[in-house]
């Protein structure tokens, strides 16, 4: 990574005691300084420990009926409960976790690359941004729902047969969320882009030859990652919440398959008669994109060099 | 700085009149009986609705000349007696029926109710450019005629052993010529003040009609019976959805009556412990059923995606099998699903037609205890075993793997992972899918998910007929009904299941005289076809309402409009 601090002015013995400073070592120092950020991180590295490691602990099978126990309430034997079916909240929790948490990372990892990428090339290059921010203006007036149904309807079979009911669902959720939701971070990135290539360190580099690709990688990306970061949370967030959506109108995963969104919808009948089966996958899931925005609160001040404490 | 106050405040001054008002509408009082409707009334005219909301809203205005009690019997209303070959009511070679009116009959206006009346109502379903929903009740018939003031004869084209449709039920009421006489044909749904306001003979008066909210009726002055109705107001309120409704009548007390509570059971029964309502259920002929493929619905196929072929080109690969569907059907614990999914709305069934009780077959009812064991055997002994010790069973190299749709709701989506772990258990690998109900059951031809395409292994629903005579109903599975791209897949046949012998049967039915006679053969063609493997029945439904305890006098009924007796309706004091 590019060093951006020089440190020829500090004294001969000082130097030699303390390693030179990175960007990325001062982001992670002021990252630990913020108190929401760490606890954030810290909640979110145990959930995710947690259904990483808990299917493998908590063995019992999350789409096993035992009509006998149906809502039971908290006992030892099922620590959340079970449902109408008596099918164990816990383990429906930790698997559905996995494939909540995958969607979301996923689907945000997609949708954040297309829409630097877009931000990036049409805040640089004059002569593409009308037609990007054009192409992002139509993506933005596409109806999100409608054209879901109508992409799942249209590639579903195809895919069930080719991966299995599950993981083509999986891929085809996460392509469809990813491919609708870059625009946010298009327009934010093109914005910053626009007046970071004006500042004088930008011109500096350009006057001193650099080709686009350099400036863009070395020079723009790396200011521009905080915005980028921040709508990376949100994505996260608002694909969890738009594949429950799908869930609940059958164009989802198939009925019996654990997801939270799932879970929550599958509980709210059950509200007033055991709350618990909303409770867990609904604290789940708001305890999971509360860590992620206070993570990316964390690093966006981490990461932007001109504020400081 | 003051102004967003003073809005806060007019706003939060309007909701609470708002909130007072509708406390005042739904006040709990001698004179007044509230009943919610959670799908609104568009229309108080039956025969331009084919609604059960609309008909039941109209029921409590226009009366037919017979109609069905809760058991099913059928008892004269504004008739004398019920028409029958003894009594000379209907023709020996059966092709007239002859009803004659009670005297002194009288509309909510004053005028007298004549065979005029009747005739007339024949006119306006009948006149094409009417667009009549209810125009099936009148199939056959080639006259109305009035014989003299009370008497009316309906005459058939062909001897009609069931002469019953026409001004009997709740879809076949009497209108009034004097209203409605400019209002037939094309002018028939320009007729806003008619549609919404019909004169009738029944208890009540249609006060205030607001489309898709409230219908306020009062009763009528001019009723044949002396004393009734107990309540001299009814609003029926539309809107919101079955849970809200159940609570309303059975927790908050805000309503006495609440129509169709689609709920679990779970949730019903802890609404009920509040004790202010009671739970009503009433057997109807509805069954929740499976159908089965009988064509090969694999997307490799294209457009020939279950597609039916007279040859059984197109034939399931291992559902047309008879172990592997008698195996699936085995497998089932139907009193499971009984009690854990339809609660006391639910009883187990192994018919197609499982009431009326004269018409349901005893043949099958081995199916009502699970055998798993059986299940297994029977698919072992045919050869379907699995040979690639992946857990599923294989025939002919096929493995038995079963893509298995419904609708969505809780209740179905419970029913479906049940009947998924025991079909795994045997050895047959499930995959379930839920489809928006708007879409599955929708019809559009554009759509690859409709229950009528059936791009699908088995898919399940529920399926009824109107009234008490199956006759339509076991129509349905006749080859020619097959459900296909011929008839934009609204084909009522959509297990696409064809046996020459049933269409022979069924065309005996259609000219059988005599109760015990049809029953018989209706049971005939209920075994062929559940045996035959175009259905795994599963449970005969009820008709779930509540009502406040101190509503007396609900019959309710599901073989007619569910509100058909409510001037015997009174409040306990």
């Amino acid at each position: 990574m590019a060093t951006t601090t020089k440190v020829s002015a500090l004294p001969l013995d000082y130097k030699a005691t303390q390693k030179p400073r990175t960007l990325w070592g001062d982001a992670w120092r002021r990252f630990r300084k913020h108190l929401l950020a760490m606890l954030g991180s810290t909640a979110l590295i145990i959930i995710m420990l947690g259904i990483t490691f808990g299917p493998l602990i908590w063995t019992l099978d999350p789409t096993y009926i035992d009509i006998v126990d149906s809502f039971s309430g908290m006992t030892a034997e099922h620590p959340f409960g079970t449902d109408n079916l008596g099918r164990d909240t816990l383990a429906r929790v930790l698997y559905g976790g996995r494939v909540s948490l995958a969607i979301g990372v996923v689907a945000m990892l997609i949708g954040i690359l297309i829409g630097t990428l877009v931000g990036l090339l049409a805040g640089y290059f004059k002569f593409l941004d009308s037609p990007l921010m054009r192409l992002t203006d139509m993506f933005l007036s596409l109806p999100l729902l409608p054209l879901l149904l109508v992409i799942t309807l249209l590639f579903r079979d195809s895919l069930r047969v080719t991966f299995g009911p599950e993981l083509g669902i999986f891929i085809l959720t996460v392509i469809v969320i990813g491919c609708l939701g870059w625009m946010p971070t298009a327009r934010l990135v093109r914005g910053e882009v626009l007046s970071m290539k004006e500042r004088e360190f930008v011109v500096a580099a350009r006057s001193l030859g650099a080709p686009d690709f350099r400036i863009v990688r070395n020079h723009i990306l790396p200011n521009v990652l905080s915005p980028v970061i921040v709508s990376a949370t949100f994505s996260i967030a608002s694909a969890i919440i738009t594949e429950s959506a799908l869930s609940f109108l059958g164009l989802g995963f198939p009925p019996d398959f654990p997801t939270w969104g799932r879970l929550l919808f599958d509980g709210k009948d059950f509200l007033t008669l055991t709350p618990a089966l909303v409770l867990w996958p609904g604290l789940m899931i708001s305890l999971t994109v509360l860590c992620v925005n206070f993570i990316g609160d964390g690093l966006r001040d981490a990461l932007d060099p001109r504020i400081t404490k | 700085m003051k102004k967003p106050v003073l809005k806060i405040g007019a706003l939060v001054a309007v909701l609470l009149l708002l909130t007072g008002t509708l406390g005042g509408v739904f006040a709990q009082d001698g004179e007044t009986v509230t009943i919610l409707y959670w799908q609104a009334v568009s229309n108080m005219n039956p025969y331009l609705s084919g609604g059960t909301k609309e008909i039941d809203a109209a029921s409590l205005v226009l009366e037919p000349l017979a109609r069905y009690d809760e058991t099913a019997t059928m008892i004269p209303w504004l008739a004398v007696e019920i028409p029958t070959v003894e009594n000379g009511g209907i023709s020996e070679d059966l092709m007239s029926i002859t009803w004659k009116l009670k005297e002194g009959l009288l509309w909510s206006d004053g005028t007298p109710v004549t065979s005029a009346d009747a005739v007339f109502t024949w006119t306006y379903c009948t006149t094409e450019e009417t667009g009549c929903a209810q125009v099936a009740n009148w199939t056959d018939v080639t006259n109305v005629e009035a014989v003299d003031d009370l008497t009316v004869k309906v005459s058939f084209g062909v001897p009609k052993p069931f002469p019953y449709g026409p001004f009997v039920g709740s879809t076949s009421p009497l209108i009034q010529k004097a209203q409605f006489e400019a209002c037939v044909g094309v002018a028939a749904q320009g007729c806003t003040e008619q549609n919404f306001g019909p004169i009738g003979t029944g208890p009540y008066v249609v006060e205030e009609f607001r489309a898709n909210d409230v219908v306020t009726y009062t009763a009528n002055p001019n009723y044949r019976e002396e004393g009734k109705p107990f309540f001299q107001r009814v609003i029926l309120k539309g809107g919101g959805d079955a849970e809200s409704a159940a609570r309303a009548v059975l927790e908050t007390g805000e309503a006495d009556y609440a129509w169709n509570l689609q709920v679990l059971p779970q949730v019903l029964a802890s609404m009920e412990a509040a004790g202010i309502g009671t739970i009503m259920n009433v057997t109807s002929s509805a069954v929740e059923r499976i159908h089965i493929n009988q064509t090969n619905p694999d997307p490799a196929l294209g457009d020939a995606r279950s597609v039916w072929a007279e040859d059984g080109s197109n034939a399931h690969p291992f559902l047309t099998n008879p172990a592997v569907y008698q195996a699936l059907s085995m497998a089932i614990d139907r009193q499971v699903i009984a009690e854990q999914v339809y609660g006391p709305g639910g009883v187990p069934t192994c018919n197609l037609v499982a009431q009326p009780p004269i018409y349901a077959s005893s043949a099958n009812d081995s199916c009502l205890q699970q055998d798993m064991e059986g299940a297994k055997a029977l698919l072992d002994e045919a050869g379907i075993v699995d040979t690639d010790g992946d857990g599923v069973r294989e025939l002919n190299g096929v493995p038995l793997r079963i893509l298995y749709q419904t609708s969505t709701n809780a209740v179905r989506q419970a029913n479906q992972a049940l009947v998924k772990q025991w079909w795994d258990e045997l050895g047959v690998e499930t995959e379930l899918r839920n489809i928006d109900a708007g879409v599955f059951f929708g019809g559009d031809p554009a759509s690859p998910d409709t229950y009528g395409k059936f791009y699908a292994d088995v898919e399940m629903f529920t399926n009824t007929f109107d009234g008490t005579d199956p006759e339509s109903y076991m129509a349905q599975q006749q080859c020619s009904e097959v459900s296909g791209p011929d008839n934009n897949w609204l084909g009522n046949n959509v297990s696409r299941w064809c046996n020459a012998a049933y269409d022979e049967l069924f065309a005996q039915l259609s000219q059988t005289v005599g109760l015990e006679a049809r029953a018989e053969i209706v049971k005939q063609l209920n075994d062929m076809y559940v045996q035959g493997g175009g259905i795994i029945p599963l449970i005969n439904r009820a008709d779930v309402s509540a009502r406040a305890n101190s509503l007396e006098g609900v019959r309710m009924n599901a073989w007619d409009a569910e509100l058909w007796n409510i001037a015997d309706w009174t409040r306990a004091q």
